[in-house]
């Protein structure tokens, strides 16, 4: 049976500025409904359950939120929503309308997958899909990992690897030398950031992290068997049966640009109090620009705050503007390099649910002509792997987002109250 | 059960953990027929779909294990 559910604020996404945005408006007063489409509460990042604990401080909010008295409605998808404001979700194949006065948008990031040859195979996945593996029960003992791709996630995922019992051969950062070196030396003023690199780094120190190489091609027969990288003068190949590959994250902006939310430079735009260009509709955390968790945390109080109609505390500002500067920082020092727009060759998949090659692709195309003739971007995925591959290579604009927003049994929508 | 097979997972297992633990590669097929397995593991990508229990096209990524459960790859 279909159920409505009415409240005062909506808050989409249960990772930590999600959280934080549930507690803070719950602890106002403010009837609050949290919704996610995994089985818990703590997103990506606080990911916990088989074989993983999460650091105190996450323990802390997730018991915060436990207390606060917001209604968790986990396991559940959001197929549409409108900035009246309400969101229709689907949840262990029921739908649900959910009616609030303001909706708070934490949808968080996912991982930037850029083609090259052979990124289809079995056991070539992503660096944050490999720690979210371990976390669900993964074993990689024994496993010869390579660990490829961009940004402060390549550590701690490779110093889990190694302490999982993994045979860790290589870590490759993209990013030039100069541009981690610099990074690094703007850290001083964060200490704890520092700190943290380093026990990650002692975690796999028999194992060598190179700035400046990048993914070629990987090989194998119905599965990984060998990965070819590349500092753009040698080339190498290393045997290999898992391969962690991802170049950073992007933001998850199905459901604000479905809003019609403004957006800038790739982000949503959020005045002072995370309030989007849309009257009800706040937004925290990865998709005003991806920073990480503390920066989410401190955006998810302020989105909180202001949808319950408090102000937030001047320190909380100040916080945030001082995130949002190492934010930044971090995307500069990481941004993926032009090379990376030509590991794909002509045979090598761009669309992985459509199974459209590179070469049926013309780069003077947009994303909806490349839909009309060759049905990429259009599978299951709905365009969330190739679309932000497509913008990289091709510099093509996500075509207009419809609903639903996540493959759904017609049955489901008929069932709408 | 895995394809027949029955397998014991940790409580909290995801389907891909138990899928993966038990040497399954490839979760499903592409409309090309090649292999495919897990990419995202945070239920963007749809690679990791398989059949549980009748029902097609569920991402084992985001499905926990439950006793008695039926899972098919190769879909």
């Amino acid at each position: 049976m279909a159920e409505r559910i009415e409240t005062d604020v909506a808050v989409v996404g249960a990772g930590p500025a999600g959280v934080a945005a549930a507690c803070r408006a719950a602890e106002c007063g403010a009837r609050v409904v949290l919704v996610d489409e995994n089985p818990r509460p703590g997103g990506q990042i606080w990911r916990h359950g088989a074989a993983a604990a999460i650091p105190a401080a996450a323990r802390a909010w997730l018991a915060r939120l436990q207390r606060s008295g917001a209604r968790l409605v986990m396991g559940a998808a959001v197929v549409d929503a409108a900035p009246e404001a309400w969101l229709l979700v689907e949840q262990g194949g029921h739908c649900l309308r959910i009616e609030a006065r303001q909706l708070v948008l934490a949808t968080g990031a996912r991982e930037l997958f850029l083609p090259f040859p052979g990124w289809t195979l079995p056991n070539v996945m992503g660096v944050g899909a490999a720690q979210a593996l371990l976390k669900s029960g993964v074993s990689f003992r024994g496993r010869e990992v390579v660990v490829a791709g961009s940004g402060p996630l390549l550590l701690p995922v490779a110093a889990a690897l190694a302490a999982a019992g993994a045979r860790l051969r290589l870590v490759a950062e993209q990013a030039p030398a100069a541009d981690v070196r610099r990074f690094a030396a703007g850290l001083w003023r964060q200490p704890g950031k520092l700190a943290l690199a380093a026990r990650y780094r002692a975690g796999f120190l028999r194992t060598p992290y190179r700035t400046g190489v990048w993914i070629a091609a990987a090989r194998g027969d119905g599965r990984l068997q060998q990965v070819t990288l590349t500092d753009g003068r040698a080339t190498w190949s290393m045997a290999c049966d898992l391969l962690c590959c991802a170049h950073g994250l992007v933001p998850n902006l199905e459901l604000p640009r479905l809003l019609r939310c403004g957006l800038a430079q790739g982000a949503v735009a959020v005045d002072e109090q995370q309030r989007t260009s849309l009257a009800a509709v706040y937004c925290a955390g990865e998709p005003t620009g991806v920073g990480g968790v503390e920066r989410a945390l401190v955006e998810g109080e302020i989105a909180g705050l202001a949808a319950a109609d408090q102000p937030a505390e001047a320190g909380l500002r100040a916080r945030r503007a001082r995130l949002r500067r190492f934010a930044a920082a971090l995307r500069a020092a990481f941004r993926p390099r032009d090379e990376l727009r030509r590991l794909a060759d002509p045979r090598t998949l761009v669309c992985r649910c459509e199974d459209v090659a590179l070469s049926r692709l013309q780069p003077g195309w947009g994303m909806r002509q490349a839909k009309l003739v060759t049905r990429t971007g259009m599978g299951p995925c709905q365009g969330r792997i190739c679309g932000p591959a497509l913008e990289f290579l091709f510099g093509w604009e996500p075509d207009t987002v419809r609903p639903p927003l996540k493959p759904v049994a017609l049955s489901i929508l008929g069932e709408e109250p | 059960m895995i394809d027949g097979r029955s397998v014991t997972v940790e409580a909290g297992a995801t389907v891909a953990a138990a899928l993966l633990n038990d040497g399954v590669t490839a979760f499903r097929t592409s409309v090309a027929g090649e292999p495919r397995g897990p990419l995202c593991a945070m239920g963007v990508c749809f690679e990791c779909r398989v059949k549980i229990d009748g029902v097609p096209h569920r991402r084992a990524c985001l499905e926990p294990c439950v006793p008695g459960q039926r899972i098919e790859t190769g879909g």
